[in-house]
């Protein structure tokens, strides 16, 4: 069975895909044109940093409108130092793993169905 | 520039209200301020509504029943700050000189749960990025971290909202609650249990704005978007930069507010802030420099921000008491605050007020301030 992103242009089995404006030179995701942060056409694709540490995290314990996949979930927010960018993400692994600062990789999980995602893991 | 009075006011009461309409609640909003203002058909020049939820010509429908359409009727949608958004356009056109009087009111009649919203993209939703309760849990652990606030103090802040909202008959929940029922209410999104989440519901909340001077006076009605950078910022990004905090929408509404009325934090009597959550209250009293950075915690444990404390907050009882219906809800702080300087808010009066100040900030992102002086 093939299985299909969650929406085309997020990202790839290595890693997010985000946009490093030419003008301001900020990376920012998901890739958008114009830089979000400066207006700028100038806007290259780039994969952002696998590796990343835990800079906050929760847990989603009753599905949200309009999502029909597995609950609870790990919810959080991702630094990735090398990017410049604290990302927004689905976590994976067990939530007593997560600590402040934790090292967390990426990956790519099931959403139910042959639709995937993407979500941050304690490395 | 000529003042602002406020002449009158009128609310629906905020909870369930099975099948009554948008329109009805409406209605009841706006003949009582208009008849508390002695107002009559042609006796404003303008109506504004704000809803988020109430579909095409929300205002019409409102002023429609009541046989008062003729002038501009403009439905405003700025998310949790609607209402204060209409209030603002209102004062505006006043104090630029193109109406004498202006009618604004809010309607909401919200399903229950967690609200969706057509801000997010498909994919998100289906992703799960779009619960809302997560991202006030994240800001509720950054607000503990940096100012040492516990889950106990997210509980004192519903107890104490829950206390002033036992006597507030427009209010949702009218029953106080103890700190230990609350954290024994479920975990939503940790840290954050159910009890200190408020619930969107319905209701209506009307104002009516006159030029002149009265008994209670708008100084200022001041709206601002977030600036972009950080990730936690309400405007809910799906990334931010490391190490941008830029001033939150909350502290550049209320500076600005400030400084239109000529008045500072020290000099506010009353106070009715956004607790869509309880650690949003928390957040608040240091965007609005109730306290300084890192210090709201003491502000609840020390009784300052309870009736008869030094300045009560959300004597109404909060969204925590009254619920959310997105449109009327900035109005119905407004509406507090007018029965707080008037003297006549009954049980939950707060003595001697003469300056308040009403905050509001949710989806957008969108904050308001609102001033008002006695």
């Amino acid at each position: 069975m093939t299985r299909e992103a969650v929406r085309a242009g997020l990202f790839t089995a290595s890693g997010l895909i985000g946009g490093a404006c030419g003008r301001c030179g900020r990376r920012h995701f998901p890739h958008a044109v114009p830089c979000p942060w400066c207006g700028s056409d100038d806007v290259t694709t780039v994969t952002l940093s696998s590796q990343g540490s835990l800079w906050g995290w929760t847990v989603v314990t009753a599905a949200p409108p309009g999502y029909d996949g597995p609950v609870p979930y790990g919810f959080g927010v991702v630094e990735l130092a090398d990017d410049g960018l604290h990302v927004v993400t689905r976590l994976a692994g067990d939530a007593a793993d997560y600590t402040p600062g934790r090292a967390v990789r990426f990956t790519v999980v099931p959403l139910g169905g042959d639709v995937d995602t993407w979500a941050f893991e304690p490395a | 520039m000529t003042g602002i009075r406020i002449s009158g006011v009128g609310m629906h009461p905020f909870g369930r209200h099975g099948d009554r309409s948008a329109t009805d609640m409406g209605v009841h909003a706006v003949r009582a301020a208009l008849t508390e203002a002695g107002i009559e058909r042609g006796g404003f020049q303008a109506a504004f509504c704000g809803t988020a939820y109430g579909g095409v010509a929300s205002g019409h429908r409102v002023l429609g029943a009541l046989g008062l359409t003729g002038g501009p009727i403009v439905d405003i949608e700025a998310g949790c700050a609607s209402g204060a958004a209409a209030l603002a356009l209102a004062a505006g056109a006043i104090a630029a000189g193109q109406y004498d009087t202006v009618l604004v009111f809010g309607v909401e009649k919200m399903p229950k749960g967690v609200i969706r919203s057509s801000f997010f993209a498909p994919w998100q939703e289906a992703a799960g990025f779009t619960p809302a309760p997560a991202y006030f849990a994240l800001r509720a652990q950054q607000l503990m971290r940096h100012s040492g606030a516990t889950k106990h103090d997210l509980a004192a802040v519903v107890v104490k909202n829950r206390r002033h909202g036992a006597a507030n008959p427009d209010a949702m929940f009218q029953a106080a609650v103890t700190a230990d029922e609350v954290l024994a209410s479920r975990v939503v999104c940790d840290p954050l249990h159910l009890w200190m989440l408020c619930s969107p519901n319905e209701g209506a909340a009307a104002v009516v704005l006159q030029a002149g001077d009265g008994a209670v006076q708008l100084r200022a009605a001041v709206l601002r978007s977030h600036q972009p950078g950080y990730v936690l910022n309400e405007g809910t990004p799906m990334c931010g930069l490391i190490g941008a905090e830029p001033p939150t929408p909350s502290r550049t509404a209320a500076d600005a507010a400030y400084a239109q009325a000529g008045v500072g934090p020290g000099d506010l009597h009353v106070v009715e802030c956004q607790d869509t959550d309880a650690a949003r209250e928390l957040l608040a009293y240091e965007e609005l420099r109730l306290c300084p950075d890192g210090a709201s915690p003491g502000l609840v444990r020390d009784g300052a921000t309870a009736l008869g404390g030094r300045l009560p907050v959300n004597p109404s009882g909060g969204l925590l008491s009254k619920g959310e219906p997105l449109g009327a809800s900035a109005l119905g702080q407004v509406v507090e605050l007018v029965h707080q300087l008037r003297g006549d808010a009954g049980a939950r009066q707060v003595e001697g007020a003469r300056v308040a100040l009403a905050h509001t900030v949710g989806r957008g992102a969108n904050a308001s301030a609102v001033i008002l002086t006695r």
